[in-house]
């Protein structure tokens, strides 16, 4: 087991790098100027040319790229030489836009973002599973039909469009819901956790349509195969009550590839929704990112898109392991 | 191109015992040459897609949509309307209570206005959606096509070369499906278009499609890669290929006249999924405000439009209209796609 830790780990951190160099390669390189960019509007050629040292890019590319990891680890100065400004650990660079620093823009993000995605989690892990079950255990029969042709339209739907959607029928027409405010990010301030639930129902509905929708498939294709073996077949004939039969030996058995989905879409889920947050204003991660990559704020959506890819790469090796701890067979490989 | 002909028979003739059975190879040669059962990859599927409802109905709502975006300019021709004449007349939209707001007779469709008119401008919602969805398919089937070839092409050449070629291809593989898809591609679109905006192809409204179509297409090819890899792998080892290497065929002859032909069956399987997720990929980078721009429709723009200004909480039919389109597409193709993979993939059940 210990070997195998070892392992993941080493090529986690091997996978980070080349996630973090690939950004930072796209993002330096890929504008024709950031520099351009970063001095906005009115520029002169001069002023250019001065935003070019302040960001650094008169030093060849892999300082840049050295010097942008070492604010991960300590603080560190940024700034033309002479007008160098302290950048405090952890230091992912300074807004074009507001010249703050991009570690607080995304520290601010996250309690939203943390938000969107408990809930939404929570509510598509029920449906998903709990309707993906019924669907197995009424195979063949209407409810079966109906719950997978449902399926079939949730993955269809946009979440554009059942998100305004939402915001017109149980806010707009039917009063039955507030529009989301910036004032709640967690059910432990001062408003109380209803306030916070009714804050965030809607984005947690319109995200739960898309995602139940596959978790519904999986659930349902993996629990009709793993009802369909040997050992379900053996605790029917010994006598176990229905209920201990699919609960205890078939769900347990069955649910593990629900759980890898799970965990890679939390791993996307905390890189921000980005189309959700857009539409129901919530200032997470993924709101920002888009107002960043339209105002051409380079190092935000830089350090958004590097932070959403490591959660991505964590929360999978974290599957990884736990797949690990719970069947040695995985180890082996 | 001599040595074809012994080859595909050779091939034809194979009893298909791996598991699964790769489709017969798609070569005008098999079609004369081959025995009964080695029908066409399309034909195959087409036998099966026939037999189900469901697939049938699919199919014939995707030719549909597809002719409805194609016949764009003859149909708002026909309606008397163009997608970007604006008409902000008081008789049109209202002026006192909410300015801008289409007046009754213009929301709703009418003989005029087969779909009424956009709030704000005023302009034909029928042409604005037929031309919108022809902006739309051409992005999400063009994007398609540039994931699926290089999926395929470098998915082949990992899977049949191995060693490094493969450990590399993978490594990059796996480096694409870590990133987060619509936060890489929603914040490298305005980069890329700012690259484009001096090149020809940053003309007007030709640059949101066009960096659309390069980003979703360069951003969508590692997963079809990592499965045709897999295919690939077992497909090398079988007796053809080898026969073909001793027949002096060159390793990239083999990769493109033996392997590729034999993979088609995933890859038309994967493509046809891949365009439902593309059409929603443009219709959230559109309606995000980075990919298509007023005046130039699509879907998603016309979602953005019709959330900008808050107009879908006074006139839903705004937002009914993109919004519905876009669902029916992308529920067809993807009832399609389950459809061609239950047709071409005998292990799939659902």
């Amino acid at each position: 087991m210990m070997t195998f830790i070892l392992r993941r780990t080493g090529s986690l951190v091997l996978l980070l790098a080349a996630v973090s160099f690939i950004t930072f390669t796209l993002f330096q390189l890929g504008p024709s100027d950031p520099a351009a960019a970063a001095c906005g509007q009115e520029c002169t050629p001069e002023r250019v040319a001065e935003a070019r040292v302040a960001l650094g890019m008169d030093q060849p590319f892999l300082v840049q790229y050295i010097d942008y990891i070492r604010g991960f680890f300590s603080s560190r100065m940024i700034g033309a030489p002479g007008a160098q400004t302290l950048c405090e650990w952890p230091c992912l660079g300074k807004s074009f836009q507001t010249n703050e620093n991009v570690a607080d823009i995304i520290g601010r993000s996250l309690p939203y973002t943390f938000s969107m995605a408990i809930g939404a989690l929570v509510l598509w892990t029920i449906t998903g599973v709990g309707l993906g079950l019924l669907a197995a255990l009424r195979k063949g029969t209407p409810v079966d039909k109906f719950i997978v042709g449902a399926a079939s339209v949730g993955v269809s739907l946009p979440i554009p469009v059942t998100g305004l959607f939402l915001l017109l029928l149980f806010v707009n027409q039917l009063h039955l819901l507030p529009f989301t405010t910036n004032e709640i990010n967690s059910p432990f301030g001062p408003q109380g956790p209803g306030a916070w639930v009714a804050n965030y129902l809607l984005p947690w509905i319109a995200l739960a349509v898309l995602f139940s929708a596959s978790y519904i498939r999986v659930t349902r294709t993996n629990m009709i195969e793993t009802f369909g073996e040997d050992f379900i077949r053996t605790a029917r004939a010994k006598g176990l009550a229905p209920r201990t039969v699919t609960f205890k030996h078939g769900v347990r058995a069955g649910i593990t590839p629900v759980v890898t989905m799970l965990g890679m879409d939390i791993g996307l889920l905390l890189g921000g929704a980005v189309l959700t947050e857009q539409i129901f204003s919530v200032p997470g991660l993924g709101f920002t990112a888009v107002h960043a990559a339209i105002s051409g704020d380079l190092p935000v959506t830089m350090a958004i898109t590097m932070l959403a890819a490591f959660f991505v790469i964590v929360a999978n090796v974290a599957v990884d392991l736990a797949y690990a701890a719970i069947d040695p067979r995985v180890r082996l490989q | 191109m001599k040595r074809a002909e012994p080859l595909t028979q050779l091939q034809s003739v194979e009893p298909n015992t791996g598991s699964p059975p790769p489709p017969p190879a798609m070569t005008p040669e098999n079609k004369v040459a081959a025995p009964a059962e080695a029908r066409s990859l399309l034909a195959t599927a087409w036998m099966r897609i026939r037999r189900s409802k469901v697939a049938l109905l699919s199919l014939c709502v995707v030719v549909a949509i597809l002719l409805f975006a194609i016949l764009a300019p003859v149909l708002s021709a026909m309606s008397g309307n163009d997608p970007y004449t604006s008409n902000t007349s008081p008789e049109v939209l209202d002026d006192f209570q909410t300015p801008g707001l289409p007046l009754p007779g213009y929301m709703y469709p009418s003989a005029q206005h087969w779909l009424g008119v956009e709030p704000g401008l005023g302009r034909d919602l029928f042409a604005r959606l037929a031309h919108g969805g022809q902006v739309s398919l051409t992005i999400a089937l063009l994007s398609t096509a540039v994931s699926v070839v290089l999926g395929t092409v470098l998915g082949a050449a990992a899977g049949y070369f191995g060693g490094k070629t493969d450990a590399i291809i993978s490594r990059i593989m796996d480096l694409f499906l870590a990133f987060p898809h619509l936060l890489l591609v929603l914040s490298l679109t305005p980069i890329l278009q700012s690259r484009l905006r001096d090149t020809p192809l940053g003309e007007g409204s030709f640059l949101p499609m066009a960096s659309l179509v390069i980003i979703l297409g360069f951003f969508g090819w590692a997963y079809l890669a990592r499965i045709v890899r897999g295919q690939v792998l077992s497909l090398r080892e079988r007796e053809f290929v080898e026969a073909a290497r001793s027949f002096g065929a060159s390793h990239l002859s083999v990769l493109f006249r033996q392997i590729i032909p034999n993979v088609m069956g995933v890859v038309l399987v994967y493509a046809t999924m891949l365009i439902p997720t593309n059409i929603s990929a443009e219709a959230a980078l559109s309606f995000l405000g980075v990919g298509v721009k007023d005046p130039t429709p699509s879907w998603g723009q016309m979602l953005n439009a019709a959330q900008s200004g808050n107009w879908y909480l006074s006139d839903p039919w705004f937002l009914a209209v993109p919004g519905l389109m876009l669902i029916i597409t992308v529920l067809a193709f993807n009832l399609l796609g389950d459809a061609v993979r239950d047709a071409l993939d005998p292990k799939s059940s659902r």
